[in-house]
């Protein structure tokens, strides 16, 4: 989807004037396509909450008020210190992770083993909190205790990518494996060796007595702003993943071996170093997703210890279109639900795994392009050609 | 005559693999039991995954299938329970009228769910991994917003099918009783498990719709020119899958269990598909690898249940009991990464067909 052609300046107004409308289209459509599907999946998931409102205790079948009620408390639950706050503690990892998921798309890979990546990112970046941060100050703890969390991460995410290039086994069979695997390894650290000493029950240190605290208190009581400054490390990566995959050699390579493995070969790349690197690349953002949420929010592991995030950066990555910046925003915006939702499921009663199934009707009408079909149906109505050029349809296709 | 075994148990190291043999045989009819129920579920994934692939579809959207029948299995079988009242259990099965119920609305959920899995991937041609990845978010949504909601209620049971009880002239028979007990000791949907293995393993190579199906997944465009209508064979083969992974899911939470847990399937899906791949895609080594992964399974609940002794049980004592946990998806990836190179899929599974048009 080219924006700004050179060559379109120099002909008559009106072919220039349907070219202007083509690249505010170009630059409109990725942004159109997205929130439609929003709002089309806030409706049905109204109509799921009205149908299924007189399984809520206190209300009537088919309460109409119910999903206004429900999105009302979402919306508060966002807007409010607090809601920003923890908007923000939602966002850090799903932005982490939907830059490594998008990653993988990017070359042609499928990630679903954000869940264990994240998992074991957190085991690493606890590890170090209990070794090095009883004697060491946070100068040292802090950055050590990430690039473990990195570091177990991109090892996690090493597994499958060597797996594929060595057998051929697809990633998406061994990273859904590794992720059962994982959680029973972070099982077993938890009421193993992270476990505390002297505890009742098993338990791990906490972060903030072991100097690895991420969590920023702005302000006091009340009014306080809490959030986990581990986004600033988020915010930070998308423009360094962005130059990594447009601006470097690595990144062209990874570009082309996702659009075509075979071309890419022929022309002389290592497609399969690329996957075990893309692979590690994406393990390890989001084992910086798990170590962020670890230090940053949660600071502390009972067993049971799991994540959504692995698969809410799935999400993530497809809304975004596998885009740096539109990951930024879609990590954003799913936080901001997840944030919300929690309100939501304290003040309207609605349960909080909604957000689950609006994802999922989201990506429905997102990958099945919605609005296009949309407009076309209702030009082909007025029986004007289709509202869409060729260009923009490309663009709106394929999302990987 | 004890003294060779009991010299060769002593044996330094050698003598533990001669205690781990020893111990497999005295476990092993339980273990071929557990193994064989465990694998049910895997099998039926791992059909459906068969039929889709072999008709070119890739679904890995069985595991959100399996969930979201698991679900319907129960929750209707609760619903009926509750208007009908549980009713006689007839004297086959433990079979009540509440469970047919949920038996057919968890098929009939499951054949809904992979239509839209098909018209995604067959109609909208959208990217058939990430397609069975969103129906995957969805039923993991979806059941868990409805358990949540459900479940402040306290819903009882509708109970669940009972296993087949092995004559004790046929399990006391010398060299083959332990096994064909261990076998047959299922409950209904696990028996008629074995039975669709052979079934789709004839159709799928013996009959007018399997070389209709096979020609499909391997080149559509050729079926289409002598009269195959490609689309629509996809789209039924599609459907007709769903009700085997709702057959497994239904396993889950009235055959094994009599109640539903978040997220049940537990990755089941997915092992299906991997034991399709190392069974090269027949139905018949869809079954044999997934007996294989079961027997993870069926060695570490047997280590659970009854500990081995001697030296063995002090160095098993030793490993965690989360690796017994995990081993059934270590042996999964190790098995699926040794096969991969000989096992080949068919030529145009997860290609979208689009007919030529006819102008």
């Amino acid at each position: 989807m080219g924006v700004n052609r050179p060559d379109t300046i120099q002909r008559p107004p009106a072919r220039a004037r349907k070219a202007i409308g083509g690249a505010v289209r170009a630059v409109a459509q990725p942004i159109a396509e997205p929130v439609f599907a929003i709002l089309l999946a806030l409706l049905v998931g109204a109509v799921g909450i009205t149908l299924c409102s007189g399984l809520l205790a206190g209300h009537k079948n088919f309460d109409v008020g119910l999903p206004v009620a429900a999105y009302r408390a979402l919306l508060e639950g966002v807007a409010s210190p607090s809601g920003i706050g923890s908007t923000l503690d939602y966002s850090t990892p799903l932005i982490l992770a939907g830059l490594g998921v998008g990653l993988g798309f990017k070359a042609g890979l499928f990630n679903i083993g954000g869940r264990g990546q994240f998992l074991f990112g957190t085991v690493g970046a606890m590890a170090v909190a209990t070794t090095v941060g009883v004697s060491q100050n946070e100068i040292i703890t802090i950055p050590l205790a990430l690039l473990a969390g990195a570091a177990f991460g991109a090892s996690a995410g090493f597994i499958p990518g060597f797996l594929k290039a060595t057998s051929g086994a697809h990633e998406v069979v061994t990273t859904i494996m590794l992720n059962y695997v994982f959680v029973f390894v972070t099982y077993w650290a938890i009421s193993g060796p992270l476990s505390l000493p002297n505890a009742h029950q098993p338990i791990t240190a906490d972060v903030t007595d072991r100097n690895a605290n991420l969590q920023v208190v702005l302000g006091s009581g009340s009014h306080a702003f809490v959030f986990n400054s581990g986004i600033l490390l988020a915010l930070a990566a998308v423009p360094i993943i962005w130059f990594l995959l447009y601006r470097t050699t690595l990144g062209f390579e990874i570009r082309s071996a996702g659009a075509n493995p075979d071309a890419a070969r022929y022309g002389g790349m290592k497609t399969n170093r690329l996957i075990v690197l893309t692979m590690s690349l994406a393990g390890l953002m989001c084992g910086l997703a798990g170590a962020t949420t670890l230090m940053g929010v949660v600071h502390q592991m009972a067993p049971g210890y799991d994540t959504t995030v692995g698969f809410d950066a799935i999400t993530v990555a497809l809304l975004g279109r596998s885009n740096p910046v539109g990951i930024l925003f879609s990590g954003l915006l799913l936080g901001a639900m997840r944030a919300g939702s929690q309100t939501m499921q304290i003040q309207a009663g609605v349960p909080a795994e909604l957000v689950d199934a609006l994802q999922a009707i989201i990506l429905v009408f997102l990958v099945v392009n919605a609005l296009r079909r949309w407009l076309d149906r209702r030009a082909a109505r007025r029986g004007s050609t289709p509202s869409v050029d060729a260009d923009a349809a490309q663009a709106a296709e394929g999302v990987a | 005559m004890n003294g060779l075994p009991q010299a060769l148990d002593a044996l330094p190291i050698l003598g533990l693999l001669f205690q781990f043999l020893g111990y497999m045989l005295a476990n092993l009819g339980y273990m071929s039991q557990t193994t064989v129920a465990v694998a049910v579920p895997i099998t039926l994934a791992a059909l459906c995954g068969v039929m889709c692939e072999r008709s070119g579809v890739v679904n890995i959207g069985i595991e959100g299938i399996m969930l979201t029948a698991a679900f319907t299995g129960w929750i209707v079988g609760v619903a009926a329970a509750g208007i009908l009242g549980a009713g006689i259990p007839l004297p086959f099965f433990g079979v009540t009228l509440p469970l047919l119920i949920g038996l057919a609305a968890a098929i009939l959920v499951g054949m809904a769910v992979a239509l839209l899995h098909a018209w995604l991937a067959i109609s909208m041609r959208v990217d058939q991994i990430i397609a069975g990845t969103i129906i995957n978010i969805g039923a993991t949504g979806i059941t868990g917003y409805l358990y949540t909601l459900i479940a402040s209620q306290a819903p009882t049971s509708a109970g669940s099918f009972a296993q087949y009880k092995v004559p004790d002239q046929v399990a006391d028979l010398p060299v083959v009783g332990w096994l064909i007990n261990a076998v047959l000791s299922q409950g209904p949907i696990g028996l008629s498990t074995i039975v669709i293995v052979i079934f789709l393993q004839v159709m799928l190579f013996r009959s007018r719709w399997g070389l209709r199906t096979r020609a499909a997944g391997e080149h559509p465009r050729a079926a289409e020119t002598v009269g195959i209508d490609v689309i629509r064979l996809r789209y039924k083969n599609v459907v007709m899958s769903g009700a085997l992974a709702a057959l497994g899911g239904a396993w889950l939470s009235m055959e094994q269990t009599n109640g539903f847990n978040a997220d049940m399937s537990a990755g089941r899906g997915f092992i299906g598909l991997a034991a399709m791949i190392v069974g090269r895609w027949t139905p018949l080594g869809a079954f044999g690898a997934a007996l294989l992964f079961a027997s993870a399974t069926g060695l570490s609940t047997s280590l659970t249940i009854s500990p081995p002794t001697g030296d063995l049980g002090q160095l098993m004592a030793h490993v965690p009991g989360e690796f017994w946990e995990a081993l059934p998806y270590i042996i999964t990836i190790v098995v699926l990464a040794g096969v991969i190179g000989r096992s080949i899929a068919p030529a145009a599974d997860g290609q979208p067909y689009e007919r030529e048009s006819a102008t």
